[in-house]
């Protein structure tokens, strides 16, 4: 049967997989708000996996509401994207540095 | 005795001091001198009336506070009066020599560019004098005292144009503040010990002070007393010009000779020795530090006046000569007979005074020359000036009859019967200190009026005799130099003036001693001469006149014969030679050290600069982070998050 | 077994989707690799008993985020060639930190010191249980207010969205409601008094 050990490691091995994308990624802002989305996903997997190991509901309630953060985040960060490539018109990440020291 | 009537006495002054000096173009020359004047003389009027208040009406001592300035950790720092008869006596001799100088100064700076600076200037310093004296409180004493200090120093650089005039007033103010160092440690002391700057409630707590002591160096323990003694006395050496603080007095004669009179004469450098004479119930519980004044006071009182002789200044010869007379007073002090030195000042104040004023007189009829080997006979050319000049020359050198007489013998009577430590040397240097006197005295005398004219050709041609206001204050001294010893010694020594104000334990008491042999005046005159005094004086003068005017070479002879003596005595004993080489140059030098490596190195280059630098460098270290791209930014962020969670998983 | 076996499967796919979606370097091939780690975290979900969250996955964020993503990959005017230009120098600090996060979430779960036995399978549920009546239940109860907040973030996202990316269009000769309704007859027509002309 599927332990709590198997959910939990695929949660961290996704949310490694982000980080290392947002690191890596050094050319594409898309792909920086993607992996936003794989890491999101990687914690909802943990909150229903607690949920379903723990017997309680409020791990899928919480699921929910992070899913309506993380639409509402992404349509305003592509909002700005699109605003951003209106002015730039370039989505290389490098290229965004006036706020530099 | 009213309070209002005490605070006028200092206040007068001060107010005429301002006018003249903040408002001197707007009332001219004329209205300055009348102001000052004035209002000097209203205070000297006051002065006499509160002396006739203490003496005649029999008024109680007046002690108040005027103000309380602040008040700190119970400490209470006020202005307040202390109107005893000492201070009655210091008044009256303040404000009546500083009258004769305001009115002398008349005709003395009557074509000096800074007429009413000058009158500004002696105002003022009357108020700073006559505050110092009323004081009841050692805070205000010492107000007085530092500001007669920086009026002196105002004054001796007078004519601040002139390199010598200020390389003197600045000696003469840092030689003093070395004193007031040691002033102010007494102070301290004082204040430590008592609790207190009241005079009276310090006093009160003298005889238990005097049982303490002090551990400064660790296993020696010194008397509290002592040291807070000894630490008093030496403010009265800067300001009182004793060895070794001494060597401003000759220098400060580059101011005009008014000032000469007034402050380096008759008042600012006797405020050491009232200082003393006040402080007389804390100096007798430590007979070390009296000791010690007594020892001070004879060596000046003998070696400044070898210094006298042979000097070719007409000023600088009386500036030894009060050197040498303070140090006639400092010794009276020392042996516990204070109320012989008031009386002692008192007299030197007038007769002094009087020879700096004649002096003075001599300079402008000479129109500026001050070199003694340069004038003679002017006894001709200047009658009134001679005959003031030869009362107060008498009087100095203890003539019988001369009020200087009567204050010198029974000073010399009053160390003889000491017992002391020191009373012996003491002895020895004011008596041979009489010959040595008459001799100097009698020298500068017959150089400047007696002999024939050495007068070169610019003097002859512009000398002209001063007028009736310089003349005036000759003679308005002249008569107390002349009686005022005969009048008043009874009453000042032998009838418990004092009685109030100085305390002198039963054990010293060496003008209780003199008193028994007293039985007035014309008595102590004549018996004098059973003594050694009046021969010694006579063989000054004797000695004087053989040197002068009978055989002028036989001194070339002597200087010649006697040259390293002479060397010695050119040099002034070395202590200028000392004091500008050795410690003016090492001071410099630690100054310098400090300077390049202390304050440029240390403060500047590295705290103040070194910390801008510092933090300059730490933003360039830190402005790197500000990349300005999100991955990096989330790169650390994630580093952090990965740093917390190894360090909560370390933890469990 | 089965849904061991079907779950590593899932499982698999869902973590080359993810590696696709970061080695890609087309956006549009990383859009649609994170469609399919959707898809598969859905059907992952479905093995867990958690049916209604799947659905729920597939029906917002494939059918309304990516979608989104793509419509906007699709309007942006992206230069290729720019993004084929070689791969970042320090890639290689950001596989070991990643590596460094797998440990360290590993190690939580290792450590048996938390309290919590992860070797254990899940309750079996009870026969007539129904998911997505008990979080009807739940969230039109006791979490109410968050689920009105919730719906309030999303008005505030659109308008917000809106509000950033709109352009007025210049010249555009539309209708101004608000100042039709505003109009006064008093502004309309003006009654003028003039003389009568007597000649024609």
């Amino acid at each position: 049967m599927i332990t709590l050990g198997h959910m939990l490691t695929l949660s961290a091995v996704l949310f490694a997989l982000s980080v290392a994308g947002i690191f890596i990624n050094r050319k594409n802002v898309l792909l920086l708000l993607m992996c936003i989305e794989l890491l999101l996903l990687a914690a909802n997997f943990n909150f229903v996996a607690f949920s379903r190991y723990l017997g309680q509901l409020d791990g899928q309630i919480f699921v929910f509401f992070v899913l309506t953060v993380a639409a509402a985040e992404s349509a305003i960060g592509l909002a700005i994207l699109v605003v951003l490539f209106r002015e730039r018109r370039s989505i290389n990440v490098e290229e965004l540095d006036s706020l530099k020291g | 005795m009213n309070p209002t009537l005490l605070l006028t006495i200092p206040m007068l002054p001060l107010i005429a001091a301002l006018l003249a000096g903040l408002a001197g173009k707007q009332i001219g020359r004329a209205g300055a001198a009348a102001v000052t004047i004035t209002a000097v003389g209203a205070s000297c009027l006051l002065s006499l009336i509160v002396l006739k208040q203490l003496l005649v009406d029999q008024v109680p001592d007046y002690q108040g506070t005027v103000y309380t300035w602040l008040v700190s950790d119970g400490v209470r720092m006020q202005v307040g009066f202390l109107v005893d008869h000492l201070t009655a006596l210091m008044m009256v001799v303040v404000t009546f020599v500083s009258f004769c100088v305001h009115v002398y100064t008349v005709g003395y700076m009557s074509d000096d560019p800074g007429y009413q600076r000058f009158f500004a200037y002696i105002s003022l310093f009357t108020f700073s004098m006559l505050m110092l004296v009323m004081s009841n409180n050692f805070m205000q004493l010492f107000f007085g005292w530092e500001a007669v200090g920086v009026v002196s120093y105002l004054l001796i650089g007078f004519w601040y144009t002139r390199p010598t005039a200020i390389f003197a007033n600045l000696k003469a103010f840092l030689v003093n503040r070395v004193g007031d160092f040691g002033f102010v440690l007494g102070i301290a002391g004082v204040l430590h010990y008592t609790g207190s700057l009241d005079y009276s409630e310090a006093f009160k707590l003298a005889p238990f002070v005097g049982a303490k002591t002090l551990m400064v160096f660790p296993g020696h323990p010194w008397s509290a007393m002592t040291l807070i003694c000894i630490c008093l006395f030496i403010g009265a050496m800067g300001k009182s010009a004793q060895m070794p603080l001494h060597v401003w007095l000759p220098d400060s004669m580059e101011g005009p000779t008014p000032i000469s009179a007034l402050i380096h004469a008759a008042t600012m450098v006797t405020a050491g020795i009232f200082m003393v004479a006040r402080m007389s119930p804390l100096f007798e519980y430590s007979d070390t530090a009296l000791s010690f004044v007594l020892v001070i006071g004879a060596s000046t009182a003998l070696f400044m006046g070898f210094l006298g002789i042979v000097n070719n200044d007409i000023k600088r010869v009386i500036a030894y000569s009060t050197l040498s007379q303070l140090g006639y007073m400092t010794v009276a002090l020392g042996v516990s007979a204070y109320s012989v030195a008031m009386f002692h000042l008192m007299t030197h104040a007038f007769f002094k005074a009087l020879l700096f004023l004649s002096a003075g007189a001599v300079i402008i009829a000479m129109h500026h020359e001050q070199d003694m080997r340069k004038m003679g006979g002017l006894r001709k050319r200047m009658p009134v000036t001679y005959w003031t000049s030869l009362i107060g020359a008498l009087a100095l050198i203890g003539t019988p009859f001369f009020s200087g007489f009567y204050s010198k013998d029974t000073l010399i009577d009053a160390v003889a019967d000491s017992h002391r430590f020191g009373a012996g040397y003491a002895y020895g240097c004011v008596l041979v200190g009489v010959f040595v006197t008459a001799l100097y005295t009698f020298r500068m005398i017959f150089l400047t009026f007696h002999g024939p004219e050495r007068l070169d050709h610019h003097a002859q041609e512009h000398f002209h005799d001063v007028g009736w206001n310089m003349k005036g204050p000759l003679v308005a001294l002249a008569i107390p130099s002349l009686f005022i010893g005969f009048l008043t010694e009874q009453t000042v020594l032998f009838r418990g003036y004092f009685s109030d104000s100085i305390r002198v334990l039963e054990k010293d008491d060496v003008v209780a001693e003199v008193a028994r042999e007293w039985h007035g005046p014309v008595e102590f005159a004549l018996h004098s001469f059973l003594g050694f005094a009046p021969w010694l004086a006579a063989l000054g003068v004797l000695t004087a006149w053989y040197f002068v005017l009978h055989r002028p070479a036989a001194g070339d002879a002597v200087r010649v014969r006697f040259a390293g003596i002479n060397r010695v005595l050119d040099n002034k004993y070395y202590f200028d030679w000392f004091n500008e080489n050795v410690i003016a140059r090492l001071t410099r030098g630690i100054g310098l050290v400090l300077w390049r490596g202390g304050d440029q190195a240390i403060i500047d280059g590295g705290m103040v600069n070194g910390s801008a630098g510092l933090v300059g460098w730490l933003a360039g270290v830190t402005r790197q982070l500000q990349s300005g791209f999100l991955y990096t930014y989330a790169f650390w962020m994630i580093i952090g998050l990965a740093a917390l969670l190894g360090w909560f998983l370390w933890r469990t | 077994m089965l849904p061991l076996i079907l779950f590593y499967v899932f499982a698999t796919v869902l973590v080359a989707a993810a590696l696709g979606v970061i080695i890609t370097r087309n956006p549009v091939f990383a859009a649609l690799s994170l469609v399919l780690c959707f898809v598969t975290s859905a059907v992952l979900w479905l093995l867990i008993e958690a049916e209604f969250l799947a659905i729920v996955l597939v029906l917002v964020y494939v059918g309304a985020v990516m979608v989104l993503f793509l419509f906007v990959i699709m309007m942006l005017d992206i230069n290729l060639e720019e993004l084929r230009s070689g791969f970042v120098r320090y890639a290689w600090f950001g596989w070991i930190m990643a590596a460094v996060v797998v440990v360290e979430v590993a190690g939580v779960v290792v450590t048996r010191r938390l309290g919590i036995d992860v070797t254990r399978g899940a309750a079996p549920l009870p026969p007539n249980y129904s998911n997505t009546f008990a979080l009807g239940e739940a969230l039109y109860t006791r979490y109410v207010y968050a689920l009105e907040i919730a719906a309030m973030v999303l008005l505030v996202a659109m308008v917000a969205a809106i509000t950033l990316t709109l352009r007025h269009r210049v010249g555009l000769k539309a209708q101004d409601i608000g100042k039709q309704v505003a109009a006064r007859a008093s502004e309309r027509v003006r009654i003028v008094k003039m003389d009568s002309e007597t000649r024609l």
